[in-house]
């Protein structure tokens, strides 16, 4: 039972160009899904019931079903359609990277939404009565107290929704796609190495997640040090 | 309306129901005990507690699923004639993905468990040892019950992930919903509509779920002030 480098060495070229492909739908999939969330995590605290219904029924049934399910619906699923196949979004949905990318963007906006909207409601009751006795007008509310507040208070778990995602882009390679899982699948099916290719594929996130968290914890400290426990 | 495949597809979702309950129950056991490590003073268990927490949240459940059943198959039937025992041995998908599952999501509990800890206020475990209580007893009696709470947000969405992990035991062979779903929709040229039934199934367990958790919060948030935004 020896650990075989000599196939990692080799196949090291294939989980870089996968550790790009898993980066690519990464930034992708946050991006857009950060884009969607702040609104929705808005519309998720209104007292509007129906803004507030709309949204909660997304992140609802978004966060209720496993995303290899929404993934499949998607990358599978669409087709069976024919007026999906005669659209011209076909060949976008016919594309394996758009539609991972699609199912990543929505899952991770319901979270980020929920984290958002979990994180103004955390806001301290001091601070909303301090605003009102002020005099701040509600947007403005939102604006210089409530959105920097609760944002910055969402970091870490924000961080984690990150490192989730990270995870997540993981099922891109049950649709075909040579990500970082999707190389160790590759290499475990060339030379029989379910070992030496998964855990390869284990360190290669796990740099990638230490990078994260360090680049949280610096941001977590410029954002929220005022939060910190006090030292000695 | 699904032709047929409904008994396969509840039978597929009692399946689930049972790998993911188990594996829960072995979470909370690991999360607890990861917990309980990382808040030691003792430094090497508090390091050992922290390695396991970063290492398994570190790796997606995918990439541990498929190395716990590939690469432990792989391991045993290296080991396995060495010991004497000259047959191939076939690892039991659900025994295996109620192993990995917990094993996976106490790493994540123990991490839900901690941030609910230090959210208490420190005078709280203060006052315990001022009235003479044990370390164990300002653990169990002061400490936890307040953490309960605290965890629960945590807890539940570390549930729901669990319940939505469990699909992906299917890749490797196990006959959950998932895969009896894969399996029909391949037969029937339907996917869309058997994916989106066990959509339903999947949004149902974790809706009653939902009910539940919010029971149990609402039971241990009783006398905390909120605020109207």
């Amino acid at each position: 039972m020896i650990f075989d480098y000599n196939v990692v060495w080799d196949s090291l070229p294939l989980y870089l160009a996968g550790t790009l492909e898993t980066l690519k739908l990464l930034a992708i999939s946050l991006f857009f899904g950060l884009l969607a969330a702040i609104p929705l995590g808005l519309m998720r605290v209104s007292k509007n019931l129906a803004v507030n219904g709309l949204a909660w029924t997304y992140t609802y049934v978004i966060r209720g079903t496993p995303m290899l399910v929404q993934l499949f619906l998607i990358y599978y699923g669409l087709a069976q359609f024919e007026a999906v196949r005669e659209s011209i979004f076909w060949p976008w949905l016919s594309s394996a990277t758009f539609c991972a990318c699609l199912a990543f963007a929505i899952n991770t906006s319901a979270y980020t939404a929920e984290i958002v909207a979990g994180s103004l409601k955390a806001t301290p009751a001091g601070e909303i009565e301090a605003a009102k006795a002020i005099g701040m007008s509600r947007g403005k509310m939102y604006r210089r107290i409530l959105l920097p507040s609760a944002l910055r208070r969402a970091l870490p778990q924000y961080s984690n929704e990150v490192l989730m995602m990270l995870q997540a882009t993981s099922l891109a390679s049950i649709v075909t796609l040579i990500d970082i899982t999707g190389a160790a699948r590759t290499v475990n099916a060339q030379y029989y190495l379910p070992f030496e290719a998964y855990i390869t594929a284990g360190v290669f996130y796990l740099c990638l997640t230490f990078i994260l968290v360090r680049l949280f914890k610096l941001a977590e400290r410029r954002w929220l040090g005022y939060l910190a426990p006090r030292k000695g | 309306m699904l032709k047929g495949y409904e008994a396969v597809i509840l039978e597929g979702a009692w399946l689930t129901l049972q790998l993911a309950l188990s594996s829960m129950a072995l979470a909370i056991v690991l999360g607890l005990l990861g917990v309980s490590l990382r808040l030691s003073p003792v430094r090497w268990l508090a390091w050992l507690g922290d390695v396991y927490s970063t290492v398994i949240r570190g790796i997606p459940d995918l990439v541990l699923i498929l190395l716990i059943f590939y690469g432990g198959q792989d391991l045993i039937n290296r080991i396995a004639p060495l010991l004497g025992y000259d047959d191939y041995i076939d690892l039991n998908p659900l025994m295996a993905g109620i192993f990995t599952l917990g094993f996976i999501f106490g790493a994540y509990l123990s991490e839900t468990f901690r941030g609910a800890f230090m959210a208490i206020p420190k005078g709280q475990a203060e006052a315990g040892v001022a009235y003479g209580m044990s370390s164990l007893q300002v653990f169990f009696r002061v400490l936890v019950p307040q953490m309960i709470r605290l965890a629960i947000p945590g807890f539940t969405n570390n549930w729901l992930v669990l319940v939505k992990a469990t699909a992906l035991i299917s890749v490797v062979g196990l006959q959950d919903m998932m895969f009896k779903a894969k399996q029909a929709a391949d037969a029937t040229r339907e996917p869309f509509t058997f994916f989106l039934a066990v959509a339903a199934m999947y949004l149902l367990i974790t809706s009653v779920s939902l009910l539940i958790l919010r029971g149990i919060e609402k039971r241990y948030s009783v006398g905390v002030k909120a605020a109207d935004l």
